[in-house]
């Protein structure tokens, strides 16, 4: 055997998150259908619930303005779509690499650190589910849903509530047991997927506290960012929501950051 | 000296009658369900009734009740909540014949160890179907007494047979989707059938809106799919607008591809342990 | 390569290693020896710098690995005592991605793959899932991995744990083939003829402890005699007869199946116990190995 001395160079950190969306991404290939399927989900659910009810409905009110069913429906699915795509990566995917496949303990074997490995995951997420989010917002352009040129900001808006959720849930994920543990994620996932003013304004829960808890919640404030970018409607609410969603991402990533010291560095 | 020298069993191995087959398994079964039954108590009740809330009740307050767009239901709830019901009782009758039927054939060989015993694929099919139909039949009677007491149903009897056709949605569902299962080699299959089959089923197969806003055509699709004939069945019963040969049609295609489907669980599985 | 000063590891209240001090020079293997739980994968997780000490000192290649662990990582080849290798990827890209985590360039490390699939005598397995491999490939497939860096200290946790005894064969072979290359080995095992075959040098651990440290001759020398004497009688009567017996040889040890007389000249025991009377059911007299001096050291059996 010939040795090559191959001598490494030390990894950036941007250089370490490339090689592992590296390594996704060569995984990925051979499940393409499962990418290809993926970005239908929303479009489904707009168009049977967008179109297919919307015709029981009118109009709503939306900051002052009349959107039609199907145009206040889209955004929200762009937003939930971003929720649930990095919902699912961050917690059943991490969980199964983490406790079953034993990924990270492998890769930490070699000079990636476990900063490298939450950044390297959500970064994966997040090009992934941008795909996803471009792919929708053209669909949602062709069916004439989109009125206003900030929809163009609407892409990073997707982009930024999967990274809140996914370093937040990556972060949950490291308290897990068991798969047991997944019906608490999916007894916190429908209610937000479902209340989060997604198919209904948020006036259905009436002037009282029940509506106060629903707009601090983060998936509304994700989907009603999305709402104001395509609709046009942008108000000074856009820029609290924004906020919000950058501080949840960056706790999160400090959060998984220890854990994951403090579960694989033992 | 009187001596007992008859048989442990009456009846040579192989040959057990598909009773006897079917109740041999009762006890793995009663383990199984004692042992998994609060996994389920999320995605059985929690998960359909917040949908019933979302689009049923909060929804549905933004609908005009109009029982001549809404096949007659006096309100948007009252429309919604036999379509959930019945695609519910889909949902669950092809979760728990996808991943379950690929662990005991890959992962935990449950089938291989089972077979070594007298039984036959036949009785291991219908024990484990029968396991499946006890989950959607439970899951559905407690959604349905929970809902009872919100005026969605319009008489005491059209509810119980409602709750028979969703059962036998379940059945169809559950005979198929094991066949599918015992024939897939890998489970990335699985994730193509829920986004490719159950999704698209539960979104336009007239659960949520009538399918006539689908238009002409898709609406003819919709009416060929077999959720469509459980969500018909289940509703038309719910609210007591019963046409009875539209409902002996629906009926006879949930019953005929239950047959159907058994038989090619049945082949499906002989194929897979026994080749 | 390595030197360690009163290392200890604890996870709560219990001490896993209790102090040791080892010292790994350039070229050698080096070998911990002892039984399941004495505390050898715990050292060699901290070696690993995956582990943080919890006290004492630890260095390697003269770094600290609480402040260079990336940098140490990145010369070391880690093969852990599970295989740990990447379900979702082929056999080939195993080595690929995994290159690829060191900063390896892409060609080097396609260069590299392809070389090691062939030293791992795997390369028709290419393109296959690494579910589809034998246990015995998937092992040689974990250590040609942990090679893709070609490291300088190379870290090998029971490599031959679970595999066949030809398995076993085929990957001594290769290691000592990397042995000859002039790559440092540090191997733990409870394997006393992996230890034999394979050791320069070796420590024997106990309940976290180093009780002896030497050559394999050396240890066999100092703690052992030249051969032994195996005395099979009928079940249960070993514990009586040991009385019998012992002024035969330096030392009797009494196992659940057996009797070992330790003595420099195993047949004429078995004459004198014959003499005696006595009637072994079957006799063995074969040379001193590990196993007698870990017995000897520790008063228990090596086996699990």
């Amino acid at each position: 055997m010939a040795l090559v001395t191959a001598i490494p160079a030390p990894l950036t950190p941007v250089h370490a998150a490339r090689v592992l969306v590296l390594r996704n991404f060569v995984v990925y290939k051979s499940a393409w259908k499962l990418f290809l399927t993926g970005f239908l989900e929303p479009v489904l659910y707009l168009f049977s619930i967008g179109i297919g009810v919307g015709q029981l409905i009118d109009s709503f009110e939306f900051h002052g303005e009349q959107v039609p069913y199907a145009a206040f429906v889209a955004p929200a699915m762009l937003a939930t779509s971003a929720f649930n795509g990095a919902l699912l990566d961050s917690t059943f995917n991490v969980f199964f690499k983490l406790k079953y496949e034993k990924l990270y303990d492998q890769m930490l074997a070699t000079p990636l650190t476990t900063g490298d490995i939450a950044r390297g995951e959500i970064t994966w997420g997040l090009l992934r589910g941008s795909v996803y989010s471009a792919a929708f917002l053209v669909v949602m352009l062709a069916m004439g849903l989109v009125d206003s040129w900030w929809a163009v900001l609407a892409l990073p808006a997707a982009i930024l509530i999967a990274f809140a959720f996914s370093a937040v849930c990556m972060a949950l994920t490291t308290w897990m047991t068991s798969w047991q543990d997944f019906d608490k994620i999916t007894l916190a996932q429908m209610p937000l997927f479902l209340f989060s003013a997604t198919f209904f304004p948020v006036e259905a829960f009436g002037d009282g506290v029940l509506r106060w808890i629903v707009e601090a919640t983060p998936l509304y404030r994700g989907v009603v960012l999305c709402r104001e970018l395509t609709t046009g409607v942008v108000t000074w609410e856009s820029a609290v929501s924004v906020v919000y969603l950058v501080v949840m991402g960056i706790v999160g990533l400090l959060v998984v950051r220890r854990r994951l010291d403090a579960l694989l560095l033992t | 000296m009187a001596t007992d020298t008859s048989p442990v069993t009456s009846r040579p191995a192989g040959t057990l009658s598909a009773y006897e087959g079917f109740t041999r398994q009762y006890d793995y079964w009663l383990t199984v369900y004692k042992r998994t039954w609060r996994g389920g108590v999320v995605s059985s009740f929690a998960t359909p009734l917040f949908y019933v809330v979302a689009m049923g009740v909060l929804l549905g307050g933004f609908i005009d009740a109009d029982p001549e767009r809404l096949e007659g239901a006096a309100s948007y709830l009252a429309f919604v909540v036999p379509g959930l019901v019945a695609a519910h009782a889909m949902t669950i009758a092809v979760s728990e014949s996808t991943y379950p039927v690929m662990g005991a054939i890959k992962w935990h060989k449950t089938f291989y160890a089972q077979l070594a015993t007298p039984l036959a694929v036949r009785d291991l099919v219908n024990a484990f179907l029968g396991f499946v139909l006890f989950r959607v039949a439970s899951a559905c009677a407690v959604f349905m007494l929970v809902l009872a007491p919100f005026g969605v149903f319009e008489s005491w009897w059209g509810p119980f047979l409602a709750w028979v056709s969703q059962v036998l949605v379940g059945m169809a569902f559950a005979t198929l989707t094991f066949g599918y299962s015992a024939r897939l080699k890998s489970e990335e299959g699985f994730g193509v059938l829920f986004r490719l089959g159950v999704l698209p089923l539960t979104l336009f197969s007239g659960a949520f809106f009538p399918i006539t806003n689908l238009g002409p055509v898709l609406e003819w699709v919709a009416r060929l799919t077999p959720l469509w004939h459980g969500v018909s069945l289940s509703r038309m019963l719910c609210l007591d607008t019963v046409d009875w040969p539209l409902a002996a049609l629906n009926a006879g295609v949930l019953v005929v591809l239950s047959v159907v489907g058994w038989r090619w669980a049945v082949t499906g599985l002989e194929k897979r342990l026994e080749s | 390569m390595i030197s360690a000063r009163g290392l200890r590891k604890s996870f709560g209240d219990f001490e896993a290693v209790k102090g040791i001090d080892v010292e790994v020079r350039k070229g050698e293997a080096f070998g911990f020896l002892g039984p399941n739980g004495a505390g050898k994968s715990s050292t060699m997780r901290m070696i690993a710098s995956v582990s943080p000490v919890t006290s004492g000192e630890l260095r390697i290649f003269g770094m600290d690995p609480a402040t260079d662990g990336p940098a140490i990582r990145g010369r070391l080849g880690v093969c852990p005592q599970e295989d740990t290798l990447d379900n979702e990827l082929n056999v080939f890209d195993n080595l690929y991605i995994y290159g690829r985590y060191f900063g390896i360039d892409r060609a080097t490390c396609r260069d590299r793959a392809t070389e090691l699939l062939e030293f791992a005598q795997i390369t028709e397995k290419a393109k296959s899932k690494v579910e589809d491999l034998s246990g015995g490939m998937k092992r040689r497939l974990t250590i040609a991995r942990s090679l893709i860096n070609n490291p300088d200290l190379l870290l090998l946790d029971e490599p031959t744990t679970g595999l066949d005894p030809q398995a076993r064969h085929v990957l001594w072979d290769q290691l000592f083939r990397l042995k000859q290359a002039g790559v440092t080995l540090v191997i733990t095992t409870h394997y006393m003829d992996e230890a034999e075959q394979l050791c320069d040098r070796l420590v024997v651990m106990d309940k976290g402890l180093i009780a002896a440290e030497g050559s394999p001759r050396e240890l066999i020398d100092a703690h052992s005699t030249r051969e032994v004497a195996e005395l099979r009688f009928g079940v249960g009567e070993h514990e009586g007869l040991a009385g019998k017996v012992e002024d035969l040889g330096e030392r009797v040890e009494v196992l659940p199946d057996r009797l070992l007389v330790y003595s420099d000249h195993g047949e004429e025991v078995v004459t004198a116990v014959l003499d005696r009377g006595l009637q072994p059911i079957a006799t063995l007299v074969r040379r001193s190995t590990l196993e007698d001096v870990f017995l000897r050291l520790t008063g228990r059996s090596l086996a699990d």
